[in-house]
Parts: structure tokens; C-alpha cells; sequence
């Protein structure tokens, strides 16, 4: 068969090459100038040109010409919606369909690079790394991003395991990145062991997926599960399949029960490297989740008189049992983030609940996708999506400012914060301004992002009422949160400063990259361009239902 | 309207926080020009809402200086403001306890700019809560002022400020939750919008309607209610305020007796009525009776302390049980006019009651905080039973005092009357006897009152410490008590000034409600 064909299928293989190869390499530039960057770390490591060009500049000026590329593209995409305004155009295969570039990758792409920015930004602030290092560390860094890119553009569960692993890898070795440390070491070693543990689970989830479905393309799942009889063996076997994927994701997402790995990891982390995984790795899973997530509803095709037997089960049950491990993962955040004394742990649960949050609009995806109520489920996603974005603004501004305290007072206990508004009021306001956006408060981003998640979930309510009781999980565990949040403050604010301890005294420079995360929380809260942000996360999640 | 009057009431809003940005720029060293930056501020933004008052139409019963400018687009969200006859006089009375507030803030030694500047982002959240008629800004307004009152209390509170501030701070928030699952009720279910002005009318639609299911409605006016009452507070939501009270700096026990407490009844006035008009029906016997168990208990409560300020606190308690009461005769049908019979005259004349009874409560309320301000400035505690002879020490002090605690009992003549009968008159119309029992309150109050003036003004001598520290009043807090008591008496004899600007909005809710419930 393979032999007789041979030939055409060259053909094909290479007409398609010189036809598509271009086009396609020229949508991936930012991941290839991303490419080029490390191996100029490495090479300047190698030939000794770091030392006169420090690895935090090579690093910079790389991401910065991939953020340019990106946001090229980004630009071009906005043209073509508002002229042609049909998804199909701004939705495009790569490389045979391995990769998507639609409005999600873009979106995703400039948030993801954005952040890299900012966190390179703060490395060079707060010291770690060392010139030494520098270039190991951003290597890493941009190795990880790298993978992340691809976790938000993959459309193909090889892909899908790949960039996992891709984003994972130079992820352990950035948590015990302080040498020397046994906190960081055994940190990166649980995350190894965890890691590698949920990766072997969901390599083994693809494979039966992929076997049962006769494809491995995330954007056809949709239409072959329509056209399995799901009964009996076959239910149970694709339940396992998906659930063991979802079990991959869950790890990268922190969600519980796979959260162990998130405090201790966290805690044995560099603040930087906490703030970076908090962000960058969740936002990219949650890319994903979406993506795999949204077939998993079945094809919109399918009008919800006529419901797929065994399909109608699979999505329900889907939808309700992500609520009910977002809901879990949010409670269980907050209440174990009661009782920290290290501020990196208690941050760590706090990452844990909002991932738990971020989830419930991703089962409400489901259940508005299963019902046809596409509308719906676009609103889910960019509630998701506009909830990540404040989210990098407030959870990097918070591990920045302990980053930043810790190089003055060389502690993260909370204990050590107090009296510290006397002695650094911008930091603690900024701060302030993080937490209190954490909590979810108006006038701060944070508030608007979780009513934006959170109201497409109650209307899913009309579809299953379950929704309106994981909303109301959600708002209660939003009360609990004040609790611990307040405590930094209270330490911060109100107690006073005991004698003896070091001060802090933060320089310009710190001050105007805090206010620089922070203000965004303010704007995204209280000005118009929450309305900006809100069209292009809708933007974004247009192609992604056609 | 020139672009002045487009632009006014957002300047209104706006003015503290621009005065708080100008703070935040100033050094910290010079307390003496921050203080009076800010009090100029205050000023200026009392000015501005008098200007309000001047462009005001009295027989216009709808919303008036509107402003709506596109916010969130796809999500309908408006930036969108507008005064009537409910909201002006609590802008009017916000902007001017504001003012008196920070003329008492000389007080406040610690951290004196971050003081004034949270203060200044207060009055914004305040003002902002009365003009917006987005339910959405409504909603952001209300939690903006959290923040600062938070720290307010937490920071320059007396010995238990922590557990104070964080009190107030959760029962709040946990009221807001409940507010924001009605929010998300009335968005789906109103065609996706939060324009306030036109959910009422969808709401008293005769044919339509904006909760159409009973149960979903009655849902919403509960969580609503519960949202408003924690604020008032009513009975059993209450716990907050005499924690909040007795740690709170004296401004800022103003503020909140003052101004804060009627965020909760006008919430109710503007949103959980009109939105919910059905249900207000199927729930004003609960009403009438949550407000008239407020005013016992809190009189009750108020004669048992021997904290000065902890019996102000409770006497607020009982003071806004009337407000609660007011509201509640809306929706009372037949009773003791036999079946089937609608008093939209009579609900108008409770809510009139009510939105009065606030604004006395706020002028009288405000005056006793500061009452007590003063003599705890002087000698440092507030046990009741330590006082006495303050008469023969602090003679004009005591005039005033006695003045402003008078108008707290309800004296005729002084702003806490008015409020009280009109609200006890129409419920006579429904249920004397929970008009019996409210009246009965006043009794109370003045057993409370008497009894507290009697303890620490009359009497032989001062048995306290710190005896020497009793010096007569100085002026600038001569002006504070001397304009408080003057309204006082004002509103007391005049109560028309308010109940014109009041009367023809509030009769157009009262019709519009009487609509949907007769019907």
C-alpha cells in the first residue's frame, strides 16, 4: 500500500512543503527568534561574549523582538476580523495541522511574552540571577516560554504532550535554582517526581484517546466522538483516556488533588521563578484545558433536541466534575492559605484558588458548548481569559514586591513585613493594591475579572442548576480569602515595626517597576479599557467555536 | 445644559479623590497644610453639591443631571449618574458631614496624611454610591469606600481596632456577595443591561415585568435586603457597628453614623424596591417587623452600656429601626382598611418618614459621636459612670451637647421628630399595634438619653481621670457642635425644606410599586 503510493504521497509531501512552509514558518517567528535567543546565551557562554554582554540583555532584546512579531501579528489578525469579520480567515493550520494560529494563540502569545518581559525585568532588579548564572537561568526561562508557546498553539495530542513536557522540564530545574539550598533542591525534586508522575499519566491518556478516536488532531475530537456509539466499553475507556489528559493539566494548574507539588515548590522557589510559574505555566494550561475541553462538548453541530446518548453524559459529567474540582481547589486554597507564616506558601495556596475559580469557566464552557448556546461559552472563555490577564498583573506584583523586600529585610516570613508601610509606603501600597485585587475588590482589576468569569457561570445555571451553587462556592470562598490576604496588610499597615529589624529602604528603580505592575490592576479595574480588554479576549475566543 | 452641568456631578465625585492625588504629592512633614488642603477640598466638594441642589428641579419626580457615557460596551455597562429627590439630600448630607468630619479630623495626630487621603477616597465612594444609577458603578462605588474604611478604623482606631475593622470588613463584603448574586439575577433576567432607571420601569411594567418568576424575584429581594440591612443595620445583622464604633476615630464614627449608614436605606430605596416590587409585598409584614425588634432592642441595648460611645452606637441601631419600619409599610395591603386596600399615599408618607428619619439620624447621629469625641480627647476614657459635673466644668459644651442629644430623643422642634411620627402615623394605618410598639421606642430613648445626660453632665463633680484635662471647648469644635445643632433645629422646624426636594420622587416610586402590588 505504503510502496505503491509512495510517490503521490512524496508529491503531496513536498508540494504541500513549498507551498505551505513559508506561511507557516513565518506565523511561528516568534517561537524561532525565542529559538535564536537561546542559542545565543548559550554560544555567548561558550565563546565569553556574556561577559561584556550580560545574559539579561541578550534575553531581553530576544523576547522583545518575539513580543514585536507577536504583536505584529496580533495587529494583522484585528484587521482582518474587522474587515472580512469571519472567523474562518484569522483561523489557520500549521505544519499540517500540529499547530493552530487562531485569535487564542495570538491572544495567549502577546500575554505570555509580555510577562516574559516583565519578569526578565524584575530578575535584573532583584539580582537573581548572578552574572554567572544569568545565562543558564535565561536559557531556562526562554526554554519554558518556548514550551508554553506551544502548549497555547497545539492542536495535536503529540504537540499537546510535548509542550507540556517542553514547558515542564526547564520548570524543575528553575524551582532549585539556588544552589546550595536544601529547601530548593527537595522543591525541585517533588516537582520532578510529581511531574514526571502526571506526565507519564497523560501520555498514557493521549494514546487511548488518540487510539479510540483514530485521530490525535484537538480539533477533530469533536466530530469523531459524535460518530462513536459511546456505550459500554468504549465510554469507559475514552472517560479514561480524557480524564488521565485532564490529570496532566490539573498537575500544571495546581487544581486539587494535584496540588501538592504547588507550596513546596513555590516556597523552595526564588520568588521570581514563583511569580513566573504562577503565571506563565497557568496561563498556558488553562490554554489548553480550553482548547481539549471544548471538544470534549461535542461538535456544535449537534442541536440539543437530538442528544447524543453517551455524548450528552460525557459533557455533563465533564462540566460538573471540573466545577466541582474548581470549587474544591478554590476552598481548599483559601483555607490552607489561612494558616501560612511564609508569604510564598501562603501565595501559593492563593494560586491554587484562583486557579480553582479560572475553572469554573471552563466546566461552564462545557455545559454552554453542549447546550449550543455558543454565545455562552465565548463569554466563558474570555471571562477566563481577561481573568488571566489581571491575573498576571496581580499575582506577578505581588511576588515582585516580596522579590524586592526580600533583597532589603531577607525574609518572607510575614512576621518580618511588619511596620514595613512606614518604611516603604509605595511597596506596601502596591501591594495592597495586588491583594485587595486578589480578593476580588472594586475598584481593581480583580473584580472585574472574576464578575467576568463568574456571570457567564451563572447563566449556565439556566442549563444545569449546579452552577448557580458553584457560584455561590466561589463568592463565599472569595469572603474567607479576605482573611488571609489581610493579614500581610495588617503586618504591614498596622502593626509597628519592632526594633532591630533590618530596613528596608527600596530604590527608585524598584519603586517604578512596582507601580508599573500595579497600575494596570487599577486601570483594568476602573477605566475603560476594561471594555479594550474585554473585546480582544472575546476576539480571541471567537474562532475558537465555529 | 451647558457642559458644566454634564461635567458637575462627576466633579462631585471626583473632587475628594483629585484632592487625595494633590495630597499624595504634598510632603508628609506639614501636617498643618495637608490638613487644611484637604479641608478646602472638602469644602470645595460641599459647594459642588450645593451647586447640584441649585440646578435641581423640585417637581421633576425622575432622574435629573443625568450623565451616561459608554463604560464596558459589550457588557453594557454605563458609566452612568443621576440625582432625584432620594438621592440629593443624602449627597447634600454626605458632602456637608464630610466637611464637619474633617473640621473634627485636627484630631487625628498619627500618619496624618494617609489619614486624609483614604478620608478624601471615602467621601468619593459615598458620593459616588448616591448619584450612580448603573447597578454595576453602584455596585464599584459601594465596595470602593470598603477599602478606606477599612484602614481608617484598623489604623487609627482605639485598642481592639483589628478585630473591629476586620468585623465591619467582613460583614460588608458578605453582604455585598449576597448583592452581587442578585446583580448577576437581575442582568440575565432584564435583557443584559444594569441601567437602574429603566430596570424599575421593566420591573413596575404592568404587562411585564423583570423578575417574572415570583420565587426567583423573592430570591432577589432577600439577598438585596440582607446586602442593605447589614449596612443600616438591622437586628440580627447589627453585631458590626458597636465594634466599629467604639474603635473608630471620632471623624470617622461621624462618617459612619452619619453617611454610612444610609447607603443601606437609600440601597434599599433605589434598588431593592423598585427591582423587586412583587416580592416587597409578599415581605413587608417581615419588614415592618425587623424594623420595630431594631428600635426595641436597640433601645434596650443602648440603656444596658456604660461605654458612652457604645451606647450611641446602639441608640443607631434603634434610631434606624424606624428607617426599616418607614419602608416596610410599602406593600402592606388591607390590614386596617379591610381587603384589597392600596395606600400608596401612606407608603409614601412611611418612606418620607424613613428617607427623614435618615437624615436627621445623620445630623444627630454625627453630633453625638462628636459629642462624645470631644470629652474622650479630654480625658481619655468614655465609662459612663465615671463622668459627671461636666455642666459646671464645660458649660457651653454641655449646652450643645444636651442640644444635639435631644435631637437624637426626638424632642419636637428638633430633626429627630419629624422623621419618627410620620414614620409611626403610617404605620398606624396597617398594624397599630406595631405602631404602639414603635411609638413605645421613643419612650425608651428618652429613658436612655435622660438617663446618659443625667450621668455625665448634671451630678456634683467629676469622678473620672484626668481631671484636669477638662478645659472648655475650643472653637473649631465649637463650630462643628454650633453647626450641627443648628441643623438640628433646622430641619426640626423646617422639615419642608426636605420633604419638597423628597416628596414628588418618592410619591412616583410609591405609584410605581402600588402598580405591581395591587395588581
Amino acid at each position: 500500500m505504503l510502496a505503491n503510493t509512495s510517490i503521490p504521497v512524496f508529491e503531496q509531501l513536498f508540494n504541500e512543503l513549498t507551498k505551505t512552509l513559508p506561511g507557516d514558518v513565518f506565523a511561528f517567528l516568534p517561537e524561532l527568534v525565542l529559538c535564536g535567543t537561546v542559542i545565543a546565551l548559550l554560544l555567548g557562554r561558550l565563546l565569553g561574549t556574556d561577559r561584556w554582554i550580560p545574559g539579561h540583555w541578550t534575553a531581553l532584546v530576544g523576547t522583545l523582538i518575539a513580543f514585536g512579531f507577536s504583536f505584529n501579528a496580533a495587529l494583522g489578525g484585528i484587521e482582518l476580523s474587522s474587515v472580512e469579520a469571519t472567523a474562518e480567515i484569522s483561523r489557520s493550520e500549521l505544519f499540517s495541522g500540529l499547530l493552530i494560529n487562531d485569535g487564542m494563540t495570538i491572544f495567549f502569545r502577546l500575554f505570555l511574552l509580555l510577562f516574559l518581559v516583565l519578569v526578565i525585568a524584575l530578575t535584573v532588579l532583584s539580582g537573581i540571577p548572578d552574572n554567572e548564572d544569568g545565562p543558564d537561568f535565561y536559557t531556562l526561562l526562554l526554554g519554558a516560554t518556548i514550551g508554553m508557546m506551544l502548549m497555547v498553539s497545539a492542536n495535536h495530542l503529540l504537540i499537546l504532550f510535548l509542550a507540556v513536557e517542553m514547558a515542564s522540564v526547564p520548570s524543575y530545574v528553575l524551582v532549585g535554582f539556588l544552589k546550595g539550598r536544601r529547601a530548593s533542591s527537595e522543591a525541585a525534586l517533588k516537582y520532578v517526581v510529581y511531574g514526571a508522575g502526571a506526565a507519564g499519566v497523560m501520555l498514557y491518556g493521549t494514546s487511548l484517546v488518540a487510539g479510540l478516536l483514530g485521530t490525535a488532531e484537538i480539533d477533530q475530537i469533536a466530530g469523531k466522538l459524535s460518530e462513536l456509539t459511546l456505550t459500554g466499553a468504549t465510554l469507559r475507556t475514552i472517560l479514561l483516556g480524557v480524564m488521565m489528559i485532564l490529570v496532566g493539566l490539573a498537575f500544571k494548574l495546581s487544581l486539587v488533588p494535584f496540588h501538592f507539588w504547588c507550596p513546596d515548590a513555590f516556597e523552595g522557589a526564588p520568588a521570581e521563578v514563583g511569580g513566573f510559574l504562577s503565571v506563565a505555566s497557568k496561563g498556558a494550561a488553562f490554554a489548553l484545558l480550553i482548547r481539549v475541553a471544548g471538544q470534549l462538548a461535542g461538535p456544535a453541530a449537534v442541536p440539543p433536541e437530538i442528544p447524543v446518548p453517551g455524548l450528552e453524559g460525557l459533557a455533563i459529567s465533564l462540566a460538573i466534575g471540573l466545577g466541582l474540582v474548581g470549587a474544591a481547589s478554590s476552598t481548599f486554597g483559601n483555607l490552607a492559605a489561612y494558616s501560612q507564616t511564609n508569604i510564598k506558601r501562603l501565595l501559593a495556596y492563593s494560586t491554587i484558588a484562583h486557579a480553582g475559580y479560572m475553572l469554573l469557566g471552563v466546566s461552564a464552557m462545557i455545559l454552554a458548548r453542549h447546550a449550543g448556546d455558543t454565545d455562552l461559552a465565548r463569554d466563558c472563555v474570555s471571562g477566563v481569559l481577561f481573568y488571566l490577564t489581571v491575573y498576571l498583573f496581580m499575582n506577578l506584583g505581588a511576588f515582585a514586591i516580596v522579590a524586592l523586600v526580600r533583597n532589603q529585610i531577607y525574609s518572607e516570613e510575614i512576621a518580618d513585613y511588619k511596620g514595613l508601610a512606614k518604611q516603604a509606603p509605595l511597596l506596601c501600597v502596591a501591594m495592597a493594591v495586588c491583594l485587595f485585587s486578589l480578593v476580588g475588590l472594586p475598584p481593581l482589576g480583580g473584580f472585574v475579572a472574576k464578575f467576568f468569569v463568574l456571570a457567564p457561570v451563572w447563566k449556565a445555571g439556566d442549563i444545569h442548576p449546579a452552577m448557580w451553587l458553584l457560584v455561590g462556592v466561589a463568592l463565599l470562598n472569595t469572603v474567607f480569602s479576605l482573611f488571609y490576604y489581610l493579614r500581610i496588610l495588617v503586618a504591614m499597615f498596622i502593626d509597628d515595626r519592632p526594633t532591630g529589624q533590618p530596613v528596608a529602604k527600596p530604590d527608585s528603580v524598584d519603586k517604578l517597576y512596582v507601580a508599573l505592575v500595579s497600575i494596570p490592576i487599577l486601570l483594568l479595574g476602573a477605566s475603560p479599557l476594561i471594555g479594550k480588554l474585554s473585546q480582544a479576549a472575546e476576539d480571541a475566543a471567537r474562532d475558537l467555536f465555529l | 445644559m451647558d457642559d458644566f452641568h454634564i461635567l458637575l456631578p462627576t466633579l462631585v465625585i471626583f473632587a475628594p479623590t483629585f484632592g487625595a492625588i494633590i495630597l499624595a504629592l504634598m510632603p508628609r512633614d506639614n501636617v498643618e497644610g495637608l490638613r487644611y488642603t484637604a479641608l478646602t477640598i472638602t469644602v470645595v466638594t460641599f459647594v459642588l453639591t450645593l451647586m447640584l441642589l441649585g440646578g435641581f428641579d423640585f417637581d421633576d419626580p425622575k432622574m435629573q443631571h443625568e450623565v451616561v457615557a459608554a463604560w464596558i460596551p459589550n457588557w453594557n455597562i454605563n458609566y452612568q449618574l443621576g440625582i432625584d429627590g432620594i438621592s440629593l439630600p443624602l449627597v447634600l448630607l454626605t458632602s456637608f458631614i464630610c466637611l464637619l468630619a474633617m473640621l473634627a479630623s485636627w484630631s487625628v495626630t498619627k500618619q496624618v496624611k494617609g489619614y486624609l487621603i483614604l478620608f478624601l477616597l471615602l467621601e468619593t465612594g459615598m458620593l459616588g454610591v448616591f448619584m450612580a444609577t448603573d447597578f454595576f458603578l453602584f455596585y464599584v462605588f459601594w465596595e470602593v469606600m470598603l477599602l478606606p474604611m477599612y484602614f481608617l478604623i484598623g489604623i487609627w482606631g482605639g485598642p481592639r481596632k483589628e478585630y473591629a475593622a476586620i468585623k465591619f470588613f467582613l460583614y460588608t463584603l458578605f453582604g455585598s456577595v449576597l448583592m452581587l448574586i442578585a446583580l448577576l439575577m437581575i442582568y440575565y433576567n432584564g435583557g443584559q443591561h444594569f441601567d437602574l432607571v429603566g430596570l424599575a420601569e421593566q420591573a413596575q411594567d404592568p404587562e411585564g415585568g423583570l423578575l417574572v418568576d415570583l420565587t426567583m424575584q423573592k430570591w432577589a429581594f432577600w439577598l438585596l435586603f440582607i446586602g442593605f440591612a447589614i449596612k443600616i443595620p438591622s437586628v440580627p445583622f447589627h453585631t458590626w457597628l458597636p465594634d466599629a464604633h467604639v474603635e473608630a476615630p471620632t471623624p470617622i464614627s461621624m462618617i459612619l453614623a452619619g453617611v454610612l449608614l444610609k447607603m443601606g436605606g437609600y440601597g434599599i430605596l433605589r434598588i431593592a424596591f423598585p427591582l423587586c416590587p412583587e416580592a416587597v409585598g409578599h415581605a413587608s409584614t417581615i419588614l415592618v417587623a425587623i424594623g420595630v425588634i431594631s428600635i426595641i432592642y436597640g433601645a434596650f441595648a443602648a440603656m444596658a452600656q456604660t461605654d458612652f460611645k457604645r451606647l450611641v452606637a446602639y441608640s443607631s441601631v434603634s434610631h434606624m429601626g424606624y428607617v426599616v419600619l418607614g419602608m416596610g409599610v410599602v406593600g402592606v395591603v388591607g390590614a386596617a382598611h379591610g381587603e384589597g386596600f392600596i395606600g400608596s399615599d401612606y407608603w409614601a408618607m412611611g418612606i418620607n418618614g424613613a428617607m427623614f428619619q435618615m437624615l436627621g439620624h445623620g445630623v444627630s447621629s454625627a453630633g453625638m459621636f462628636f459629642m462624645v469625641g470631644v470629652v474622650y480627647d479630654r480625658v481619655h476614657h468614655r465609662n459612663i459612670n465615671e463622668f459627671g459635673g461636666l455642666a459646671s466644668r464645660m458649660p457651653l459644651y454641655t449646652g450643645l451637647a444636651a442640644g444635639i442629644f435631644f435631637a437624637g430623643l426626638g424632642l419636637p422642634g428638633l430633626c429627630g421628630f419629624v422623621g419618627e411620627v410620620f414614620v409611626v402615623l403610617s404605620a398606624w394605618q396597617f398594624s397599630k399595634l406595631m405602631a404602639i410598639i414603635a411609638a413605645s421606642g421613643v419612650i425608651l430613648t428618652a429613658g436612655y438619653i435622660l438617663w446618659t445626660l443625667q450621668r455625665v453632665y448634671l451630678g456634683a463633680e467629676y469622678k473620672g481621670p484626668h481631671e484636669e484635662a477638662l478645659t472648655p471647648i475650643r472653637p473649631r469644635e465649637l463650630i462643628v457642635a454650633g453647626v450641627l445643632l443648628a441643623f438640628a433645629i433646622l430641619l426640626g422646624i423646617f422639615p419642608n425644606t426636605m420633604f419638597s426636594i423628597m416628596d414628588d420622587s418618592i410619591q412616583h416610586l410609591a405609584n410605581g410599586m402600588a402598580g405591581k402590588i395591587g395588581s
